[in-house]
């Protein structure tokens, strides 16, 4: 199996950019693996871990047409990690609250000094443009009682930032 | 007693309809002892059917009972189960003995009334909720060739698929009102 590499791309949105960054990959004789893709500000952005023989090199030389057509920015590095590494999440935590700097900045240090490991994370600013307010979603691993992450996160809640902790499980069936 | 051997995608047969039990026997009720021997080694499953040991009989497993502070009738044997009456959806993540390394949120009902029969043959019905009425709806999807990663959602859309009303003859085998998948 050749080696992994994380490849990013980003560009302006439009159909089709999935379909040639993949069949330029899959055309290279290279195969894929997990990936995260998805519109952010009108911009398509995608994480999308490949293997190719050949390496970096193969993978830029293949991508490189697609690039210049679709207008995308590419970047490659080599993945340490492989497949089958997934975690399950056991917590969930969402917040919401007027927009303002340093909500997600504040959560998550005060989750990172419990020692929460974040999984997932995804955040949208909704609402008028005048009166935005945010949204954060986490899902992510803790071995500390729900209370510690209560504490954790009740200077931000004091402050009128809405944060909803809970335990989620997986049922396996 | 024997432990049997768990089909795992990509494996077909995982797609098969399963066909209604008629002989409520001896052979049924050793086979449903074998089937819960398996579904007890593996990894803290909370219930199993029996397509996913390559029998292709309405039979399922489940047990709740456990999981802290969850409503459940303890050790449940299915045979030919139907769900009368559904109500409330609620997403939740779920894993399965046949699809290892991978869990997915999927939405299902909270409230379902069902009727089934018990290894002698004999009728019953149950209003369940929560986890247990999860539980009952992950495995019976199993007798219809239906496996999580069908039905999964994403968290970040929560999209419901849209219901599409087929012609006769063409039916998909989805529950009419089930939601499933995201786009």
């Amino acid at each position: 199996m050749a080696d992994w590499y994380m490849l990013t791309l980003v560009g302006a949105d439009r159909p089709g950019i999935v379909a040639a960054v993949t069949q330029a990959i899959f055309a290279a004789g290279g195969s894929l693996g997990e990936a995260s893709m998805i519109r952010l500000g009108g911009n398509f952005s995608i994480m999308l871990m490949a293997a190719v023989d050949g390496g970096e090199a193969r993978l830029s030389e293949a991508l490189a047409p697609v690039v210049a057509r679709l207008d995308l920015r590419l970047h490659i590095d080599p993945a340490a990690g492989g497949l089958h590494q997934h975690l399950i999440p056991n917590v969930q935590v969402r917040v919401t609250g007027a927009d303002r700097a340093g909500i997600v900045a504040e959560i998550t240090a005060a989750l990172a000094e419990v020692g929460f490991n974040i999984l997932e994370l995804d955040t949208d600013v909704a609402g008028d443009p005048q009166r935005p307010f945010y949204l954060m979603n986490i899902q992510g691993f803790s071995d500390r009682p729900l209370e510690e992450l209560e504490a954790a996160v009740a200077p931000t809640r004091a402050s009128g930032i809405a944060v909803d902790i809970a335990a989620v499980e997986t049922l396996i069936g | 007693m024997a432990v049997l051997e768990i089909l795992t995608l990509p494996d077909e047969r995982l797609r098969q309809v399963s066909a209604p039990v008629t002989s409520f026997d001896d052979e049924l009720r050793a086979f449903i002892a074998d089937l819960e021997e398996t579904r007890l080694a593996g990894p803290a499953a909370v219930g199993i059917a029996a397509p996913q040991v390559n029998v292709f009989q309405r039979i399922v497993i489940v047990d709740v009972s456990g999981r802290k502070n969850t409503p459940n009738h303890g050790y449940l044997v299915l045979i030919n189960p139907e769900i009368a009456h559904w109500e409330g959806f609620e997403m939740a993540r779920e894993g399965c003995l046949s699809v290892p390394d991978y869990t997915g949120n999927v939405i299902r009902a909270t409230r379902i009334r069902l009727t089934a029969n018990d290894p002698w043959g004999q009728p019953l019905e149950f209003e369940m909720e929560g986890y247990e009425a999860r539980a009952v709806q992950h495995e019976m999807d199993h007798l219809d060739g239906t496996l999580f990663v069908d039905r999964v959602v994403s968290r970040r859309t929560d999209l419901f698929r849209r219901k599409v009303y087929q012609k006769a003859g063409q039916a998909s085998g989805q529950v009419a009102g089930q939601a499933a998948g995201s786009a």
